[in-house]
């Protein structure tokens, strides 16, 4: 891992009004690394989300990202034009619900392409040859190309967004739930490819997970978030073998051993 | 002015003067930002939506008792829409009408860009049904204007894309998008993409308005307009296999006639006012004869 942290969250808390989504959340995230945030629904998962990968706005709180030409910038004094140029490019965010993700109503090559053609990729082969190429990758038969997400079945969906956020060689990946919906053995697939893709890629990643299993077998690192708040924050073997806080205790004592 | 009379119930041009100033203050926008879509406050026209309401009021603005006014609907100057139009500005600004492109200052059109070349004295208003080219691709406004206002048209080209990938060609016909100016892209109305190139370095004022969608836009004379394209797939208009059967003529845009149920048909210049100078000026086309005229 490098010297330099990737992306660097100090106090971010978001209020609904009088509720609190996420209080006073910190970390560093370095290049690479793959952080999975856990909790029960309604514990702030997905507003901390929101908030570090700016979709949303956080009542107080940085976020610091580091550019690729080596500056920390904190994302919320860009301009909006370099913000959203920056998610999607150098950012991938990946929906628990794939139709959330993806245009369902174009092809699945003109999906992976329109990263490619936002960045100014004018070259129609060079397109369909790198979505092709994606496509292997995310195990999608080549011959799908053409069709449109809405004859994919769950599975292929989410790996097609993935490809989608992942051809443009980004750096980091935010993933909320990607294996929420998805039967057994279709999640052991997808999260079987995600790890070998993050592997390959030097991805660094937030991945928001209800479910410990994807955590142990993606993340280096865990953070336990209860009622907005992060309650325990460490290796993920650590946390999952030796956890300290109650809740956490509670939480993998109550998965189910078959 | 013997008309006077008649026109005592209409302010001239049907408008009454601060509307006609609200248009002309967005048409002014228009000019300044060639390309962007100025919203403005739309009237209710005596015309359904989709009879060109945007191209009525954006004319009725730019009209003045000198003005000579010619009307397209499809190319012909013969049509519902156009007669119509025609005789609604006769009755409430009674201007000067004329058919043909060369005499006219204001050219109401929907659908076509006259063959004949426009000059430096002449606007062109459009009729415009859809004024966001990224509609079918984003259904949410407050998206499109931001996209638009970051410049993030990369779905324009997925829908080319798209039309490759299902078609083996770009097979937008009609509508085809053009960025104006290197900025803002653009919907140049339903006209045929063979029109397009005649919109770059046009010498007449273009304006676009649309009634339903209350959107005025414009590019000025003189300025560039360039069709989207891929580089291994660059724009092209379309090629018609035979010239016009009736004045002979090719490199201009021509519809498809269907005479009977044995599969005959014949193809003439959709700009029919192009098509009569051609003929009266003696060009013959291969069918001429048959409808019915002595051809000198």
């Amino acid at each position: 891992m490098s010297e330099q942290s990737l992306l660097c969250v100090g106090g971010v808390t978001k209020c609904y009004g009088d509720r609190i989504g996420c209080r006073d959340v910190s970390f560093e995230l370095w290049p690479g690394e793959v952080l999975a945030v856990v909790g029960e629904s309604g514990s702030g998962k997905t507003t901390l989300l929101n908030c570090i990968s700016t979709r949303m706005m956080p009542t107080t709180g940085t976020v610091e990202y580091r550019m690729r030409d080596g500056s920390m910038r904190n994302l919320f004094e860009m301009g909006e034009a370099e913000r959203r140029f920056l998610m999607r490019t150098d950012w991938g965010f990946v929906h628990q619900d794939p139709a959330d993700g993806l245009r369902m109503t174009v092809s699945a090559g003109a999906n992976v392409g329109e990263r490619l053609m936002a960045v100014g990729d004018r070259h129609y082969g060079r397109i369909r040859q790198t979505a092709t190429d994606w496509l292997g990758r995310v195990e999608i038969d080549e011959d799908r190309i053409d069709d449109q997400p809405r004859a994919f079945s769950g599975g292929m969906r989410q790996r097609l967004q993935i490809a989608r956020n992942l051809v443009t060689g980004p750096r980091l990946v935010f993933m909320d739930e990607p294996t929420g919906g998805l039967d057994v053995s279709v999640q052991a697939r997808l999260l079987d490819l995600v790890r070998g893709l993050v592997n390959d890629l030097g991805l660094a990643a937030i991945v928001v997970t209800h479910d410990l299993a994807v955590a142990r077998l993606l993340s280096h690192h865990m953070m336990v978030m209860k009622d907005g708040q992060v309650i325990e924050h460490g290796l993920t073997d650590r946390v999952l073998d030796d956890p300290h806080e109650p809740y956490t205790q509670l939480l993998v004592s109550s998965i189910l051993q078959v | 002015m013997k008309h006077q009379q008649d026109l005592a119930t209409y302010n001239f041009a049907y408008l009454d003067e601060q509307t006609k100033r609200m248009i002309r203050r967005a048409i002014l926008k228009a000019i300044a930002i060639p390309g962007y879509q100025v919203p403005f406050a739309s009237r209710e026209m005596p015309m359904p939506y989709g009879w060109g309401t945007g191209g009525v009021q954006v004319t009725a603005s730019v009209l003045g008792p000198d003005d000579t006014l010619k009307v397209i609907d499809q190319g012909a100057d013969d049509t519902t829409n156009a007669v119509s139009i025609r005789a609604f500005f006769q009755k409430v600004a009674n201007v000067a009408v004329t058919t043909q492109t060369g005499k006219a200052t204001i050219i109401q059109t929907r659908h076509r860009i006259p063959e004949e070349p426009l000059s430096e004295n002449q606007v062109l208003v459009y009729q415009v049904p859809i004024p966001e080219p990224l509609r079918f691709l984003e259904p949410r406004e407050t998206e499109t204007r931001k996209m638009h206002a970051l410049e993030e048209y990369g779905l324009m080209h997925v829908k080319l894309y798209e039309d490759i990938a299902r078609n083996g060609h770009i097979a937008t016909t009609y509508a085809y998008p053009v960025k104006v100016m290197g900025r803002y892209v653009m919907d140049p109305s339903p006209t045929p993409k063979f029109d397009n190139p005649k919109m770059h370095q046009c010498a007449a004022l273009q304006l676009f308005g649309a009634g339903r969608e209350k959107r005025i836009y414009a590019i000025p004379p003189y300025t560039q307009v360039v069709s989207l394209d891929f580089e291994d797939h660059p724009f092209e208009v379309q090629a018609f296999d035979e010239p016009c059967a009736l004045c002979a003529a090719s490199g201009v845009y021509l519809d498809e006639v269907v005479l009977d149920d044995r599969g005959g048909r014949m193809f003439v210049c959709s700009d029919t006012d192009f098509c009569e100078k051609r003929r009266e000026s003696g060009h013959v086309g291969a069918m001429s004869g048959q409808s019915g005229e002595t051809v000198q």
